[in-house]
């Protein structure tokens, strides 16, 4: 998934001069997980901006850029440091179109998610802050095809858009590599496996557990069909309906901790669109209400794990 | 006409624009207290009462292709650049005809394609970062502009305010900051908010120049600023200026501002900018009482029709609040490339992706004034850092005389 992520910013800056990059130890090391290692020597350090450390000059200079007409994409080391610049995002970049019409094309990309014990501060999920605040887009791919084709698609939106990369997929996917220029549009889920008996809707890392799980289930004679979001902002509401009106049923899962995740906007539109095809509860698999802790036996117990999904899938299959 | 000696002289008609706008200004705040008054202006209202001269003084001295995002107190650069006060009124009365159709009130709204204006949003310090961004920005495509954006007293004490500042130093950004020192950040003192006499000390930590000037000297601040602008247009970094002044009415209309020492008020009134403008033009020969009257009541004619428009404008559908949200095609966002695009491209673009540490990074090469070590970036090419010198003339600005405080030993610890 990184080389699939590498290559959509090298493909898209060469076919745009005004695509350029900004961010902390981006250039002569090339990112801490070396997402962009080899774009400064390719493209100099006009295109590729080591900043000092400094989110909040990152964002508020990637805005003044993209007034200009250039499209920045910017790096957060690990995206729980986007909380430094919370402000720029959410009251700067955000409100910018909607308060005096001036578009703000900027990708805020970065690492998240947890599995590497990385501890409170180097493996959250903070895709709901953003999801709450209007103006913004919010991308979470599951797929090294997705990765590269919706990084494509957020860094050619006139929105501000956040790229959220689950660290644990970087080299955990390996697909044979997405050639070529493809764009995947935001806000369209994909059905990654078809079931008739109950839906699983989840994005990111959780993607690959929730796959697993069906497979298990399948075992079980349980068809479970897999949704992986893609984008939660705009979220494909229709995707989620149509899927639930096929199979009557509806599990969550998310990495993201449980109170004000999008299992709970989700089973709202549920409710609101699909009341009547539903033959059991919205169920849902999540991490728990508390900071993401750092060792081994506590991460493990926080992030969701496959038997967590097939478990409660069970559950709701007996409805 | 014997103009006094200045080192941007400015013509007849430029030295009464100066105090148009001022005036203007002036008139456009009283104007809107009365609206206030009647009930008119929606929600707050923030005035410039005392601070004209640096509105204008300041955004008089960028050239067309600059750039600059004002804040609550810069109704007068905004009229500089080219709003007018139907803008403004229409803001302050929420209106649609308002240039944010009634999404935003006060001084927050901008024009990036005809005039270059930047919107600022209530949150202090967050603009420096963003016009050093559009500084960046526009120096990548060839442009040879400068930005420019104003913070109060109480915003220089804000992260932003410090991370702007000092990416827009590393990056020897064409920005010039302007800090307008009215003393008060909302009820507390200056002194409450930083320990220094002089908030342009600031600027040494991000070894940047500085300028002190006096904020109710219109044509001081227009020769310090200007001479500012041009020194970031040859490249040779972010400027800093305190200008000193004083905020004469309450934060906003609702506060009667108990917590100002009257003689404050009384020291400062004495030193009205408006009023010590006119007496200099008058001084200088360069108008008379008449001239003065025809231009106050120019003025009035102006704000009455500009007034009568705003007022005709009707407040927004209620259907506007779902719209614009996201830019969904009704914008085209291009750059404007004054230079060849294919420069940025391989190969050419291509360097050594390695840096160059001068001397090691040794104690010896932290002597005050070397110039930032680490950078091979063709952008920043290690310049002659900017004269400290205030322009001579009319201008009343204090050079930087103060020598550098011995740097702290950087030795090993």
């Amino acid at each position: 998934m990184l080389e699939a992520i590498r290559e959509a910013l090298e493909e898209e800056m060469r076919r745009d001069p005004a695509v350029v990059l900004i961010g902390e130890d981006i250039g002569v090391y090339g990112g801490a997980f070396k997402a962009t290692a080899g774009l400064l020597e390719k493209f100099g350090w006009e295109r590729v901006i080591d900043t000092p450390i400094s989110e909040t000059a990152i964002i508020g200079a990637a805005v003044g850029m993209s007034y200009q007409g250039l499209r920045p994409v910017v790096e957060m080391q690990f995206i729980d440091f986007i909380a430094c610049c919370f402000n720029q995002v959410v009251n700067y970049a955000a409100k910018s179109h909607y308060r005096w019409g001036a578009p703000v094309p900027i990708v805020v990309r970065g690492p998240c998610g947890g599995g590497v014990h990385g501890g409170p501060f180097h493996s959250q999920n903070p895709e709901m802050w953003f999801v709450h605040t209007p103006g913004l887009k919010v991308v979470y791919p599951s797929t090294a095809r997705d990765a590269k084709g919706l990084l494509k698609s957020a860094i050619r939106d006139n929105n501000p858009v956040l790229f959220l990369e689950h660290k644990s997929l970087y080299r955990r996917v390996r697909e044979e590599r997405p050639a070529g220029d493809i764009t995947v549009p935001l806000g369209q889920l994909a059905v990654r496996r078809p079931g008739r008996d109950l839906t699983i809707a989840t994005y990111g890392a959780m993607t690959l557990h929730a796959l697993e799980a069906a497979a298990e289930l399948a075992k079980e004679g349980i068809e479970a069909e897999v949704l992986d979001l893609r984008t939660l902002m705009p979220l494909d509401r229709q995707g989620i309906v149509d899927s639930v009106r096929k199979t009557s049923k509806l599990l969550v899962v998310h990495e993201d901790v449980r109170s004000g995740g999008i299992a709970g906007e989700i089973a709202a539109t549920v409710n609101e669109q699909a009341f009547d095809d539903l033959d059991g509860p919205v169920l849902r698999v999540t991490a728990p209400d508390t900071p993401v802790p750092f060792s081994p036996p506590l991460e493990e117990r926080f992030l969701p794990q496959v038997a967590d999904i097939t478990r409660t899938a069970r559950e709701l299959a007996r409805y | 006409m014997e103009l006094p000696e200045m080192r941007y002289p400015l013509g007849r008609n430029q030295l009464l624009d100066l105090y148009y706008f001022m005036k203007l200004t002036r008139e456009l705040d009283r104007q809107l207290v009365r609206l206030f008054r009647q009930d008119k202006v929606v929600g707050g209202l923030y005035s410039s009462l005392g601070q004209e001269a640096i509105a204008v003084g300041t955004a008089y001295a960028l050239e067309k292709q600059d750039w600059m995002a004002p804040m609550i107190r810069n109704a007068g650069s905004l009229l500089v650049r080219g709003f007018q006060p139907r803008d403004i009124f229409m803001q302050y009365m929420a209106r649609a005809g308002s240039p944010t159709g009634g999404k935003d009130n006060t001084c927050h709204f901008g024009d990036i394609h005809g005039r270059h204006v930047v919107s600022p949003i209530s949150m202090l310090g967050d603009l420096i970062p963003v016009m050093t961004g559009v500084a960046m920005g526009g120096r990548y495509l060839g442009q040879k502009l400068v930005t420019m954006t104003w913070i109060g007293d109480g915003g220089t004490s804000t992260g932003a305010f410090h991370e702007g500042m000092n990416l827009a130093a590393t990056q020897r950004a064409p920005f010039v900051c302007i800090v307008e020192n009215n003393q008060w950040a909302y009820s507390t003192p200056v002194a409450r908010q930083a320990p220094i006499r002089n908030l342009a000390d600031r600027a040494h930590a991000y070894g940047i120049a500085s300028f002190i000037v006096d904020g109710n000297d219109v044509a001081a601040v227009y020769q310090t600023t200007r001479q500012a602008v041009e020194s970031a247009r040859r490249g040779e970094g972010p400027i800093l200026i305190e200008a000193k002044t004083m905020r004469m009415s309450g934060h906003a209309q609702h506060d009667a501002a108990d917590y100002v020492p009257r003689e404050m008020i009384r020291y400062w009134k004495a030193r009205d900018p408006i009023e010590r403008y006119d007496r200099w033009l008058r001084l200088n020969n360069i108008w008379n009482a008449k001239q003065k009257a025809d231009m106050d009541a120019r003025i009035d004619r102006e704000l009455k029709q500009e007034l009568e428009l705003a007022e005709k404008s009707p407040l927004p559908g209620p259907e506007q609040t779902e719209v614009g949200v996201y830019c969904e095609g009704c914008h085209t966002i291009e750059a404007r490339w004054e230079r060849p695009a294919d420069r940025v491209q391989p190969p050419k673009a291509g360097v050594k992706a390695a840096w160059t540490i001068a001397d090691f990074g040794a104690f010896e090469a932290d002597a005050p004034g070397s110039a930032p070590a680490a950078s091979p970036s063709p952008s920043r090419a290690a310049g002659k850092r900017p004269s400290k010198r205030a322009g001579r003339g009319t201008s009343r600005s204090k050079p930087r005389s103060k020598p550098r405080a011995k740097s702290p030993s950087k030795g090993k610890r």
